[in-house]
């Protein structure tokens, strides 16, 4: 297990709602380090997440973590493992520390390490003094960072993080994403983000697994997916969009909506700005705006989904 | 630069093995409450029939001419009976939001997703109710045979009605159990505290209203399995000795006092779950 690169595997796995596939023969595997789960709503990013702690049973297929099978040893697997739901949770009627503590003695700390953890893993994610607090009279950005203080303070080896910076300010953002940046870096925590605020994932994670509609349509390393070496063009274009776009992906290029009536295309690693122009001029368009680009996640995002 | 370093550290220390988490969910709830003032008045008024019973009992031991005060077994059932205010409050006040609060604040995916059951979660829960139950009725019952020992000073009394210790550990355990497990189940129902609370109440009062109306009217008691509180009573008569106070055979009163207890336990394993799957 040392030497597994994969923390969790998931084998033709189903989940269904009644009569709605939330998850349909999904199979995967998630990588040490930091690993982003994107999706649209709906896609199934919170049913896997869910299915892996035990909270839903699957249909079909089989699921390990840690190389442990969720359905046989769930609470050897949960000891391990570190949950911050998307909801807002707390226990009501605690301060933050007895909360935190609370959380660590259910996790199996003795009482004493429990609470001198709570103290620290406070600090740490930045409520120091607010630590006394009632945790209903928090801020969102509060309850968020409680949420991952109660998720860390057993020293889990694996953190499920659903949506971490939901409804938090530029500046509360920013301390999370480094904070979970941190975790995995300088910690040795391995992480699944799930978010769907592709820069949150693009600044935090190393892999990425997209999931639409209850299957995966793309994973693999961010960088990889990107496909660095292509080049991205911005373009705008006056003439008939629809035959212009046509006639680029007949050419193997890729091209969704950015701001307003900009296009991003993602041309084929043998095409350059010149094709362009060229395959414009063939189409009778004018091209009004160039400008390269880098690929981005959102690139990988549109292009797995299937978006325009 | 600090002495400590406040950073994360990786824990090295100790782990619980699971199957403890019950004992922390129900010693941190019983916590909670005792620092509630309200709480505490009702434990101390709860006590006040203890401790007019407990002065009886002295003078019944220690002045011949107050015979008349002399225990009996009855007493020791009519103490439960009487308690039933109380056991009735503290359910409401303790157990309405035991469940429904955590419904509220979502705080079930944050329990279960630390290493420990669904039932280890019901069972903490339980324990909470089923402690300060036990407090307001069983421990003062014991309480008062052993002050009645002591004041006697002999052991006539418990000789002749040892019987009393197992029937007053049995129904104060069966006593507190249905109303603990009744008012869960009624908890995990709701996201509102003060719903169940109104709702538990008025099952009880509904209950014994149809009840009270039926024998009004036919002058039989032979309806007595629609009310709750009567099928205890009529559970307890027998496991006082004493002859049952109503016309339903108190075997069918068990059956429904337990049939509460397992439907209880139904809806409790149906309803606590970390997701709610809607279909």
């Amino acid at each position: 297990m040392a030497d597994d690169p994969t923390v969790v595997t998931f084998d033709h796995v189903t989940v269904r709602y009644g009569a709605d596939a939330a998850l349909s023969d999904v199979s995967g595997a998630f990588a040490k380090g930091a690993s982003g789960l994107l999706g649209p709503n709906g896609a199934g990013k919170s049913t896997l997440l869910k299915a892996l702690l035990g909270f839903v049973r699957p249909n079909r297929g089989a699921m390990r973590v840690f190389d442990l099978d969720v359905t046989e040893k769930p609470l050897g697997i949960r000891g391990r493992l570190g949950y911050m739901p998307e909801s807002d949770a707390h226990i009501p009627g605690m301060n933050a520390v007895s909360f935190v503590a609370y959380c660590g003695q259910l996790a199996g700390l003795p009482h004493s390490d429990a609470m001198q953890r709570a103290h620290e893993v406070l600090y740490y994610v930045g409520l120091r003094e607010a630590r006394y607090r009632n945790v209903e009279t928090y801020s969102t950005g509060m309850r968020q960072r409680i949420k991952l203080a109660q998720a860390l303070v057993h020293d889990p080896d694996l953190l499920f993080l659903d949506e971490p910076t939901n409804g938090m300010d530029p500046k509360g953002r920013a301390e999370m994403l480094r904070l979970i940046r941190d975790i995995t870096q300088n910690k040795g925590i391995d992480l699944i983000l799930s978010s769907h605020l592709l820069p949150d994932v693009e600044s935090t994670c190393d892999r990425v697994v997209v999931l639409h509609r209850g299957a995966i349509v793309a994973e693999g390393p961010i960088q990889e997916l990107k496909g660095a070496t292509r080049q991205v063009f911005e373009i705008r274009i006056k003439g008939d969009v629809e035959r212009f776009v046509a006639a680029l992906e007949a050419t193997g290029a890729t091209c969704h909506k950015a701001e307003g009536d900009v296009m991003r295309v993602l041309l084929k690693d043998d095409c350059c700005a010149r094709d362009l122009f060229s395959l414009a001029a063939s189409q009778h368009v004018q091209v009004r705006h160039l400008r390269p680009s880098m690929p981005t996640l959102e690139d990988v995002f549109a292009r797995a989904i299937g978006e325009e | 630069m600090p002495i400590h370093d406040q950073t994360y550290r990786r824990y090295t220390g100790e782990r619980v093995a699971p199957g403890a988490a019950w004992s922390v969910i129900a010693l941190t709830g019983v916590r909670e409450l005792v620092r509630k003032k309200f709480f505490l008045a009702v434990m101390l008024f709860s006590w006040a029939q203890f401790v007019v019973r407990a002065v009886l009992l002295y003078l019944a031991a220690n002045f011949p001419q107050m015979e008349v005060l002399a225990p009996t077994p009855a007493m020791f059932r009519d103490f439960f009976e009487q308690q039933g205010f109380f056991v009735f409050v503290a359910t409401v006040y303790v157990g309405a939001g035991l469940i429904a609060t955590d419904q509220r604040v979502h705080a079930l995916q944050i329990y279960l997703s630390k290493p420990l059951t669904r039932a280890e979660y019901v069972a903490g829960k339980l324990a909470i109710l089923l402690a300060v139950l036990l407090v307001v009725t069983w421990l003062p019952a014991m309480m008062l045979l052993v002050l009645q020992v002591v004041f006697a000073g002999n052991l006539t009394f418990l000789r002749e009605n040892f019987f009393l210790v197992p029937a007053m550990t049995v129904f104060g355990f069966l006593y507190a159990a249905t109303a603990s497990l009744g008012m869960l189940a009624l908890s995990s129902l709701s996201t509102s505290a003060r719903y169940v609370a109104v709702l538990y109440a008025g099952a009880l009062l509904f209950t014994d209203a149809i009840f009270g109306a039926v024998q009004g009217v036919t002058g039989s008691s032979g309806l007595s399995w629609v009310s709750f509180r009567a099928n205890l009573a009529q559970v307890g008569d027998v496991v006082f000795r004493m002859p049952p106070r109503y016309d339903t055979p108190w075997l069918v009163s068990l059956v429904i006092v337990l049939g509460i207890m397992a439907v209880s336990l139904w809806v409790l394993a149906r309803r606590v779950r970390a997701v709610e799957v809607v279909t």
